[in-house]
């Protein structure tokens, strides 16, 4: 979509690949994408599509092997020092496991006064701890002195987050990347945490790149924003979430959608299935030829779905997907 | 399928009833009471759901239930009757022969991330066989036969599986493995402790047709233990609820999703998103779960629950029959009942800020 264009962090045809052996395994085949200030964008798939190599390419932890990756217009990897510093400060990460993220021999005090005092955000420590202080009360760990001295193991997984959260918001990034935060969570503290997120995003302007297994939790933290839904390295169909919820198109979207066992009885026992033609997940190392998931999905046509590889296209609502036989349904082919 | 309602007057015909069961950790620090005075009757042929947040004990129930606790666990009291036919026995009293003839025979588990435990240098079928051997089964061929049928039932070709690795298998190939191997024996009862967890959508999916189908096809009583309460949503007929070692509700499985009549219910259920339709307002449950080595006096739930009062914090409230088929352990239910929790949602919605 064109309208996304000017956006702060955009990713344009990007490819990643990995050497396993003597063998070359393409994680990622061209990824495009772009989020603005405040924007979310939720990526979900199952375990190996790429998620989290998407998220660390956005995050500048790893450097794609083709295409390009661009902060504010500019090339990520080619930028000056000066530029670079400015894009590492202003895009954080939080991680999945809030147990191994946090250094067990930090106190809070420590994990949060040390990038404040290293960026040169406070001038001395009377000030990082004043700072340290505010941002504790910002993701809700109050009264902030009874958590400032503490050590991660004196935490409970949730706290442990928050500290996380705070971390990253130290050096004040226009963007977090959140690789299935709140996935390790129980259910009782996630809605807390995805709440307080919310209110970053609508307070600070923070935009999210926010990668989940879970498509219930995206459409609960992604409502306003939009899910790209990837399957073995490539995005198949993007778009608003309510409409990637309630109107998926491309088949491996409605496959997910009516897979997800639901936590209202009446619903879930009653949602009709899509049946795939295989179960098995092919292997990286030998992607199908054309649509990857030719082999799985219901409407496979021979000789047009496993010859060539279907691209993003319009499919009207900001809606793109990624698929022969909806294309040709929808006219857009 | 069977609807829940179909059991509520077989009460008599249990498979197994759990009386004030009490299982302690030695720690450090002190004692932990993992499992406080949990009762309960699993009735014939039913699907037992045991959800619950973690630490709240679930899995520690479903250890002490074949006795598989670690050695630092102590059960300090209560009784585990196991009925089959018109014998009853009590689990905790067994010696270590008819502990022996109990555990697979009678009663099979399925622990979390078991899918992973399968000898890597050796073929499923030689797995099945030490399984079968060791229980006094030597019959390869009535082995075979039996593998067979329960392996085309959990939508597995035995042909191929047999013969592989369980590198060759994918996890959910391999946890459908371990379900037919649960039911090798014909077990009257079987245990199932997070048995999707792990598992990516599409294959969790076949994982829980498997088991419904299973369950509608023979006949064995189910206790499944997840902290997952859309797994519970699908499969259970009826929904036990923990919260710090103890059951605060029990009931049909309707019940529990649409009018559950305890406040920690109220707010688990309120914090799940669904995904048909419109976005919904989801709640948090202010405050964390109590150190149970120390859990607070009264009803343990009365520090994060907005329908407390001073009785609460004294005296705990026991679990009784609001219904015959829905059991609560809350002095003030009836007000749950009366305004529909809205008290609980409003109250997390107000400590939300």
């Amino acid at each position: 979509m064109t309208s996304y264009n000017n956006g702060m962090l955009e990713l344009v045809n990007v490819e990643r690949t990995f050497k396993v052996g003597r063998k070359i395994v393409r994680v990622l085949d061209d990824i495009s994408f772009s989020i603005g200030k405040g924007d979310i964008l939720c990526l979900v798939g199952e375990s190996g599509c790429g998620k989290t190599t998407t998220g660390k390419i956005v995050a500048g932890l790893l450097p794609p092997t083709g295409g390009e990756i661009r902060f504010l217009g500019k090339n990520v990897w080619t930028m000056n020092k000066e530029e670079f510093r400015h894009y590492r400060r202003a895009v954080q990460i939080i991680h999945q496991d809030p147990y191994s993220s946090l250094n067990p021999t930090q106190r809070v005090s420590t994990i949060l006064t040390a990038p404040l005092l290293r960026h040169g955000i406070a001038r001395n420590h009377k000030e990082a701890k004043e700072k340290a202080l505010e941002l504790l009360r910002v993701v809700d760990l109050t009264p902030p002195e009874d958590f400032y001295n503490k050590y991660p193991h004196q935490l409970s997984g949730g706290q442990r987050q928050r500290v996380s959260v705070a971390r990253a918001l130290t050096v004040n990034p226009e963007f977090l990347v959140a690789d299935e935060a709140v996935s390790m969570l129980d259910v009782s503290i996630r809605v807390s945490l995805l709440q307080m997120l919310e209110r970053l995003r609508r307070q600070m302007g923070v935009a999210y790149l926010f990668i989940t297994h879970d498509l219930a939790v995206a459409k609960y933290f992604a409502w306003e924003g939009r899910i790209a839904v990837m399957y073995l390295g490539r995005i198949v169909e993007i778009g608003p979430t309510p409409q990637i919820i309630n109107n998926p198109r491309h088949p491996y979207t409605k496959a997910l959608l009516s897979a997800i066992p639901e936590a209202d009885p009446q619903a879930t026992r009653s949602k009709e299935r899509v049946h795939l033609r295989s179960l098995d997940v092919p292997s990286l190392l030998n992607v199908p030829s054309g649509c990857s998931f030719h082999p799985r999905c219901p409407l496979y046509e021979a000789g047009l779905c496993d010859a060539q590889v279907p691209q993003l296209v319009d499919v009207g609502d900001g809606v793109q997907v990624a698929c022969h036989v909806v294309a040709r349904e929808m006219g857009v082919a | 399928m069977k609807s829940a309602t179909d059991y509520v007057s077989s009460d008599g015909q249990f498979t197994l009833k759990v009386e004030d069961l009490w299982v302690t950790y030695l720690a450090e620090r002190g004692k932990v009471k993992a499992v406080r005075g949990v009762s309960f009757t699993l009735r014939q042929g039913e699907t037992l759901a045991f959800i619950g947040e973690s630490g709240c004990g679930k899995t520690t129930l479903g250890l002490a239930l074949i006795r598989l606790l670690p050695n630092t666990a102590r059960v300090e009291k209560g009784r585990i009757l196991y009925r089959r036919d018109a014998q009853v026995t009590d689990v905790l009293q067994m010696n270590d022969h008819e502990l022996r003839q109990f555990r697979w025979k009678e009663c099979a588990m399925i622990f979390q991330g078991a899918q992973n435990a399968f000898n890597p240098v050796l073929r499923i079928w030689a797995q099945v066989l030490d399984t079968a051997r060791s229980h006094g089964v030597t019959n390869k061929k009535q082995i075979r036969q039996r593998m067979e049928e329960l392996f085309r039932l959990v939508q597995l070709e035995p042909e191929r599986v047999l013969k592989a690795y369980p590198h060759q298998l994918s996890g959910g190939m391999r946890q459908r493995v371990l379900i037919a191997l649960g039911l090798l024996l014909h077990p009257p009862l079987v245990i199932l402790d997070e048995p999707t967890t792990a598992l990516d959508i599409l294959t969790q999916r076949s994982v829980i047709d498997v088991l419904r189908d299973i369950k509608e096809k023979m006949d064995f009583s189910l206790i499944l233990i997840s902290h997952d309460l859309s797994l519970a949503a699908e499969l259970a007929d009826r929904v036990a609820t923990m919260y710090a070692g103890k059951l605060v509700e029990v009931a049909n499985v309707w019940d529990t999703y649409y009018h559950p009549l305890h406040p920690y219910t109220v707010g688990l259920i309120h914090a799940v998103p669904t995904l048909a339709g419109e976005r919904e307002e989801l709640i948090s449950i202010p405050g964390s779960p109590p150190d149970l080595i120390d859990p607070p006096s009264g009803c343990a739930f009365h520090p994060r629950c907005p329908y407390a009062t001073e009785k609460c914090r004294v005296e705990e409230p026991p679990l009784i029959s609001v219904t015959p088929d829905h059991q609560v352990a809350c002095w003030h239910w009836q007000q749950i009942q009366e305004d529909h929790g809205q008290r609980m949602m409003a109250y997390a919605e107000a400590s939300a800020g």
